[in-house]
């Protein structure tokens, strides 16, 4: 494994002067529990072997593993919570055990599932499994994707059920659900748009599943009308900011290269992803062909030109003695904490500590993500065009929560920023659950 | 419904002429990358600040890539540590404690606080002799004569706070620290101490003058190393 040979490199000196057959058990350990996550696959290049590596490709598109394996537990096997406002979701077994997994479907069943949201004996899925996106998966894809998951090794691993809360659990309201929201179909090629463009949609709207997210619900869990336009997520705190919107994340205004540098290496040199991207981008971007991203990116970018969203350009209004007084404490903690990396001008670092001028995840609407950028920290997305990235401190570590409010109203409102401001109720607030 | 998997934040900032900050350079260092562990693990900014962060610097670099993977997998729980390993390679945390681990800095002078002549008696005999009738063995036999660790799993005592050092043996005995981990040899002897051997041994630990280094992986004996979960001989040779 490269693994032993990296590390045999590193420890070699410390090794050198031990017993040998110490070296080898170290090693072995050290190494042997990195789960692998793909599957070897095989060479011999049959129609099988295409589809299940086509299928294998796609899985990671949709990002299959993502949901189906529990925090450090085995790829596929299941067993992660998802904690929404309707009860505590717990993924299924997706490998082909036949008792605990999916071994006894057939080809016919997994479309079922992703098509029409249905389980082999016929009950209805909860949406949580995004099968109101997947619905537009072809057949084609999804046989390659069940080809694949046929070819894993089968993991033994009964997961709990799902807990749902009164009175989502009661059938009917599923039903009436599905007859309001859910619309089985496929997904219908805009021939007056590109090749590209279709390709792009068709990945975003049906494998990529991005509206699960990135779609406002209403307090049904629905996606509305209309598509892309952000929205907090239930039962976490992270806010998935709209794709169409210039005043968010749409990209009409940005650069094809830059849209798939964000994507698949998760850093650009004016923007970094966080929260939930930043796992998106690890676990699926980052594998996504260079054709499909481009392709990807082609039809964000036409979706993005279509809003006419401006910044509104009245002016603001002039703030309190009060106000100036609280930004200029905030301003002062920027100086002490911040400014270090984001530097005075508020630009930071190209291509290493994101701009805070200008910079539209800090001035939208909802401050949530600036406040937990602020507050957890992290790390964008180890991935193989950023290995190795820079980190921000998580600031709960040393901030109260009116500094905290203090600091997030500043670069909200500096370097021409103007956004509102954050009260100690907002910290508060972001703090929500635990859980993600 | 929601569907966890797609949240976002996306810094897209405005393409704003980045001529000023092109004069800026960042040091293309691991120092510069983990700045975002130092604010807690660095005895700088951290006057009148909670003492509980534990030192890092010199330990074993398998311990501390261990403990980092175990954050991140949920394997051991702190929300602030998994939250910065969430999205890093395993070949990145190894990186990240390579440098830790080399990291040869002074130690901070003992902690301050009373300990009573029949507290440091009862301490000294754990961890110098162990108490062999209820299956406890010596804290030195498996982290080193000089209590400095055994490279590269075992880490050292000295150096840590009496606070630190009580809230991993809490964590221990609650299942806490190593949520989801079945057996760990930490867990059987933590439940097997009182709570005022706990208290002794932490407190002895951290009235030390530290000096020396990790152990080389040579002086761990085989029957100790048979017992940890971390040095499992059942998984020696897989892959």
């Amino acid at each position: 494994m490269k693994y032993l040979i990296q590390l045999s490199k590193i420890y070699i000196q410390e090794y050198i002067v031990s017993v040998g057959s110490i070296i080898i058990v170290l090693f072995a350990l050290i190494f042997a529990p990195i789960p692998v996550y793909a599957e070897s696959i095989q060479l011999i290049p049959t129609a099988s072997n295409q589809n299940r590596s086509l299928g294998e490709y796609l899985s990671r598109v949709g990002n299959c593993m993502g949901c189906h394996t529990a925090k450090g537990g085995v790829s596929f096997a299941g067993g992660k919570k998802m904690y929404t406002s309707f009860g505590i979701f717990i993924t299924p077994n997706i490998t082909p055990d036949k008792k605990t997994g999916i071994g006894y479907w057939s080809k016919e069943d997994f479309w079922g599932a992703l098509h029409r949201g249905e389980s082999p004996d016929g009950r209805m899925l909860y949406p949580s499994f995004p099968y109101t996106e997947y619905t537009k998966v072809t057949r084609k894809d999804t046989d390659a994707i069940f080809d694949y998951l046929m070819s894993l090794e089968p993991v033994s691993k009964d997961n709990p059920s799902s807990k749902i809360f009164f009175p989502y659990n009661l059938k009917p309201l599923l039903y009436f659900w599905r007859k309001l929201y859910f619309k089985e179909g496929i997904f219908n090629p805009d021939n007056s748009k590109s090749k590209e463009w279709n390709r792009g949609a068709y990945l975003v709207q049906g494998l990529g599943h991005c509206s699960a997210c990135h779609s406002s619900r209403n307090f049904l869990g629905a996606s509305q009308e209309e598509k892309f336009i952000g929205k907090k997520m239930t039962g976490v705190s992270w806010y998935a900011p709209s794709l169409t919107s210039r005043l968010e994340a749409g990209s009409g205004e940005l650069e094809i290269n830059e849209i798939t540098e964000l994507l698949t290496s998760g850093i650009t040199k004016n923007t970094v992803a966080s929260g939930h991207m930043a796992t998106v981008i690890r676990q699926s971007l980052q594998f996504v062909l260079p054709e499909d991203i481009r392709a990807i990116a082609i039809y964000l970018k036409s979706i993005g030109e279509e809003n006419s969203d401006v910044a509104s350009a009245e002016s603001f209004p002039i703030l309190s003695k009060n106000i100036r007084n609280r930004l200029a404490q905030g301003g002062k903690l920027y100086t002490k904490y911040c400014e270090d990396c984001h530097q005075s001008s508020g630009r930071g670092i190209p291509g290493v500590y994101p701009s805070l001028a200008g910079n539209r995840s800090v001035t939208m609407a909802s401050p949530l993500n600036t406040i937990l950028s602020v507050m957890r920290g992290g790390f964008p997305p180890s991935t193989t065009g950023n290995p190795r990235p820079y980190g921000m401190p998580p600031f709960q570590q040393i901030f109260h929560d009116e500094e905290m409010a203090l600091v997030v109203s500043y670069i909200r409102n500096a370097w021409g920023n103007h956004s509102s401001l954050v009260t100690e109720i907002d910290i508060e607030r972001s703090r929500g659950s635990s859980r993600d | 419904m929601k569907h966890c998997c797609l949240i976002i934040s996306f810094f897209i900032s405005n393409l704003v002429s980045a001529s000023e900050s092109l004069s800026v350079t960042v040091p293309d260092t691991m120092e510069e990358r983990v700045k975002a562990c130092t604010i807690c693990h660095s005895n700088k900014n951290r006057v009148g600040r909670d003492a509980y962060y534990p030192r890092i610097a010199g330990k074993p670099a398998g311990y501390l890539f261990n403990q980092m993977r175990n954050f991140r997998d949920g394997r051991r729980y702190y929300q602030p540590m998994a939250i910065l390993l969430e999205n890093m390679s395993d070949e990145y945390i190894l990186e990240i404690a390579r440098y830790f681990s080399s990291l040869q800095l002074s130690y901070p002078p003992p902690e301050k606080i009373g300990i009573r002549p029949e507290e440091i008696k009862l301490a000294d005999s754990l961890i110098h002799l162990g108490d062999p009738g209820r299956d406890v063995p010596a804290c030195k036999s498996c982290h080193g004569e000089a209590l400095m660790g055994i490279k590269p799993f075992i880490p050292g005592l000295l150096g840590l706070s009496h606070a630190y050092i009580s809230a991993q043996f809490g964590s221990w005995r609650n299942g806490g620290l190593m949520r989801g981990q079945n057996s760990n040899c930490m867990s059987e002897i933590a439940k097997r101490l009182t709570d005022e051997e706990i208290n002794a041994i932490a407190k002895w630990l951290a009235i030390q003058t530290v000096s020396g280094e990790p152990s080389l992986p040579g002086a761990l004996a085989s029957e100790f190393s048979h017992r940890c979960s971390n040095i499992d001989p059942e998984n020696m040779h897989s892959e």
